[in-house]
């Protein structure tokens, strides 16, 4: 169990500043998962916090005490890599039994946590078997269980499910999930897919250029971002962005929003155009659809009887548009201009 | 069918001939020693000479033992040859996993100096190593055949590479793991690199065994030599140039090489052939 506060955290390298005077707090027992675009700083953090990549300047506390001057090994925490990390010349049990010899835990009690932990991740028939012998799954578990195994304050995963394929992906992420509210430890998670920091976390961390565009629950990330990247970055597809045409304002509306229709419908904000491309995922369909002014949008329906070169009518809620000033910030409704924007828009209607 | 069968056999015949070439170059020597040792003094010296020996003469092995301190020879061979392995391995690990993991001031210029000794013949260092270890007064010991061979640069070359390739999360880990430098380098890095260093070891293991040069000019004493000086002497014993005897102890010194290569073939392939677990 721990709590780790990052303070004015800067980190360079050589010449090239990657995260400049950040502050973060993560929550003791929490599953926050930091997301973001590649290069965008998330697991330098990770590995500030691992001791494997230390900050050039600030503070790293770990249960409010400064671990930056503790070696990796003596922090209390795990980590979890993106290849896996597994000795290869060892067997599935000296892998998960190193760090607990390293850390002079008698031999008995080795034993019985090894005993625990693999039947916990299904490793049990496989601990005298050198990691080639494993399937990318079983590695993977095998990286998990020497990360338990330690019983660590924190443990710290690095993109951990991006080499496995789709279906056990989202089987490792359930599993992930149970993992910790088991444990009830504190987590760490990097990746830069959004759906798995959605479905996975407590609470999202997103980043972008080494600067945190907001921090929420998935719910209120997806539902009332702060900015613009955070609603681009946010939900597949991202949300449309569109010109309101004074004061360099935006407005955005998520695709899945939008409702589609072949009659001329009623809503706040009413726009016709064409449909050029559709995809058919199954429950949903995704469209393309070209404005009148050559401009692209998408749209996500339930519906899958439109087709292509079919012209349609598209309205949006007044509540599900969201409005960006000129430096990318949300103008919420407390904000000043919030009405008349709006109301702009509705104007504009056709 | 049947064309198409002849068409792969006339294809293929230019690559079988090349290789049996090859295989023959490599062979005929071996055979040839072999061979000869079992014939008789008329025998080996008659022209045309003779493939295969009239009468397999197996005293000329005996003849090739007694005619000097053969065991003497042996001994020495074994001792400077297995502490030459043990000695380099004590110096090359450390310094091969020092090249590979740490940057440090001079790292280049000190390993463009083992590249340096690397490229070196023994010829141009003789005299000079022979006058300092005459000041030293080791030339009644092993020792000149042993302490110029203590660092070997291409073993610390070839393990350099090794520990290059590891990938810098297995040391993460082992550190996260709690481990120390010493134990990444015998317990993760060292099992990693088994092939190179196995195949460092045979290298070595040849060439201090079959080296002639170096203690023909350090040794001056019968007590001293390794087999390769001694089977030499053979030639000189009576006069003339008994080439069986010869064979018969050259075909002695060769076969713990062809043993050992019978056992380690298979990794030394590997070490060429070496991949990670992704």
């Amino acid at each position: 169990m721990a709590r780790i506060e990052i303070k004015n955290v800067t980190k360079c390298f050589e010449k090239n500043t990657i995260i400049s005077n950040l502050n973060l707090t993560i929550e003791d027992g929490k599953f926050t998962v930091l997301v973001g675009p590649s290069g965008c700083g998330k697991t330098t953090i990770l590995r500030m916090i691992a001791g494997i990549g230390p900050q050039t300047s600030g503070q790293v506390l770990i249960d409010g005490e400064d671990v930056s001057d503790i070696e990796a090994g003596k922090r209390g925490v795990a980590m979890v890599f993106q290849n896996y990390a597994i000795y290869p010349t060892m067997s599935v049990r000296e892998n998960i039994e190193f760090g607990l010899k390293n850390n002079k835990v008698p031999k008995a009690e080795r034993e019985r946590r090894i005993n625990e932990v693999s039947e916990a991740v299904g490793l049990s028939d496989y601990l005298d078997r050198k990691p080639s012998t494993l399937s990318g799954g079983q590695r993977q578990r095998v990286a998990l269980a020497r990360a338990m195994v330690k019983q660590p304050k924190v443990f710290l995963m690095d993109e951990p499910l991006s080499n496995l394929d789709a279906k056990l992906r989202v089987q490792m992420r359930v599993e992930l999930i149970e993992i910790h509210k088991r444990l009830g430890t504190t987590f760490v998670y990097v990746t830069h897919d959004q759906v798995e920091a959605m479905s996975m976390a407590d609470k999202i961390v997103l980043l972008n250029n080494g600067i945190i565009q907001q921090e929420a629950s998935p719910a209120d990330i997806y539902r009332d971002p702060n900015n613009m990247f955070t609603a681009q970055f946010i939900g597949t597809p991202p949300m449309n962005i569109l010109d309101l045409g004074c004061d360099g304002v935006r407005f955005g509306f998520r695709p899945e929003k939008v409702s589609l229709s072949l009659k001329p419908v009623e809503g706040s904000y009413k726009f016709e155009a064409d449909i050029v491309t559709r995809e058919m995922l199954g429950s949903e369909t995704i469209y393309s659809l070209r404005m009148s002014d050559g401009k692209t949008v998408m749209a996500k329906s339930s519906k899958d009887d439109f087709f292509m070169g079919n012209h349609v009518y598209a309205s949006v809620e007044r509540e599900n548009i969201y409005l960006f000033a000129e430096d990318e910030q949300r103008i919420r409704a407390e904000n000043e201009g919030y009405e008349k924007y709006l109301n702009m828009l509705g104007a504009s209607d056709k | 069918m049947n064309n198409k069968k002849a068409l792969r056999i006339v294809k293929k015949t230019p690559e079988y001939l090349l290789k049996t070439l090859v295989i023959l170059v490599f062979i005929f020597p071996f055979y040839w020693m072999l061979s000869t040792a079992f014939k008789t003094y008329a025998e080996a010296i008659a022209t045309p000479p003779t493939l295969w020996p009239a009468d397999l003469i197996i005293e000329n092995f005996a003849k090739a033992w007694n005619s000097g301190p053969f065991l003497t020879y042996t001994k020495n061979s074994v001792i400077v040859t297995l502490s030459v392995i043990v000695i380099q391995y004590i110096i090359m690990v450390p310094a091969a996993y020092g090249f590979a993991r740490f940057n440090f001031r001079g790292k280049n210029l000190l390993f463009a100096i083992v590249l340096i000794a690397f490229m070196m013949p023994g010829q141009i260092v003789f005299i000079p190593v022979y006058l300092m270890l005459a000041k030293w007064d080791l030339l009644k010991t092993l020792l000149p055949q042993i302490l110029p061979f203590a660092a070997n640069a291409f073993g610390i070359f070839l393990l350099r590479q090794y520990f290059m390739q590891v990938p810098e999360e297995i040391i993460e880990a082992a550190k996260l793991d709690n481990a120390k430098e010493h134990q990444i380098m015998f317990k993760i890095m060292m099992p990693m690199a088994k092939s190179a260093m196995m195949t460092v070891a045979l290298f070595s293991f040849i060439s201090r065994w079959n080296d002639y040069f170096w203690p023909l000019v350090m040794t001056n004493d019968e007590s001293l030599r390794p087999l390769t000086v001694g089977i030499a002497m053979l030639k000189d014993a009576e006069g003339i140039v008994n080439w069986h005897v010869i064979m018969a102890g050259n075909t002695i010194l060769v076969i713990p090489i062809i043993l050992i290569y019978i056992f380690a073939s298979r990794q030394i392939v590997k070490a060429f052939v070496y991949s990670g677990i992704k």
